[in-house]
């Protein structure tokens, strides 16, 4: 299981800001593709952070970890 | 004051109080940056916005700001704190002041941060409009990176 966060927009397009996964994907690509199917969303240009640390679409995940997906910045 | 020096806020920011954090006898100069709620781009009217973060994660890149501050600039001391929540026009959004024994390196670290906070720190703002709104991605006044980073000349 992990725990997904969806923010700005995205957050709005799922209806919620945190999700629970029950099944863990071997990377954070995959998980992506999942979503995106699951939500009809695009993450093309998403940024994803694992555990608040920003990663790589072939960074594994494991059981516990936080999925963040962070859509280009406005922040300043 | 034993508040941190990069910090996330939904309360109103003083300017004074993130000043103070920076503030040293071995500092000649602080640059201080405050980021405002413009009312007018390009043309189109904006009423309020909205800024959401995450929280944990954004302190925790503010902070690598700092860390990266200090390594070009070593000698310079920085605090960063960044509202969230609805902010009116003329509201503050974001202060920055960097420290330092003299003058240009305050400067140029000060705005380094406000570069690296549009990059890499996750806050987004929603425009509220007459008629409409939206959550912006890339800004307007982003400028592209070829590095990947901002060019920044060193001292």
């Amino acid at each position: 299981m992990i725990r997904l966060l969806f923010f700005a927009h995205l957050g709005e397009q799922v209806g919620e800001r945190q999700v629970t996964w029950p099944h863990v994907p071997e990377t954070v690509g995959k998980l992506k593709e999942e979503v995106e199917a699951r939500y009809s969303l695009s993450l093309e240009r998403v940024m994803t952070a694992v555990n608040e640390e920003y990663a790589h679409d072939d960074a594994p995940l494991q059981t516990g970890d936080t999925v963040a997906f962070i859509p280009p910045v406005s922040g300043g | 004051m034993t508040e941190s020096l990069f910090s996330i806020t939904s309360e109103p920011i003083s300017v004074e109080a993130v000043m103070k954090k920076v503030m040293r006898p071995e500092a000649g100069a602080v640059a201080v940056f405050a980021g405002t709620v413009r009312e007018w781009t390009n043309g189109k009217r904006t009423l309020f916005l909205q800024y959401e973060a995450y929280v944990s994660m954004a302190e925790k890149m503010l902070a690598q700001i700092g860390a990266e501050i200090a390594e070009k600039w070593p000698g310079t001391k920085t605090a960063i704190t960044h509202r969230i929540g609805r902010l009116e026009i003329g509201d503050i959004a974001v202060v920055i002041a960097v420290s330092s024994p003299h003058r240009a390196e305050a400067y140029e670290a000060n705005r380094y941060a406000i570069e690296r906070i549009k990059q890499i720190v996750p806050i987004w703002k929603k425009e509220q409009w007459e008629d409409g709104s939206a959550w912006i991605g890339d800004q307007l006044e982003t400028k592209a990176y070829p590095s990947g980073k901002p060019e920044v000349n060193e001292p």
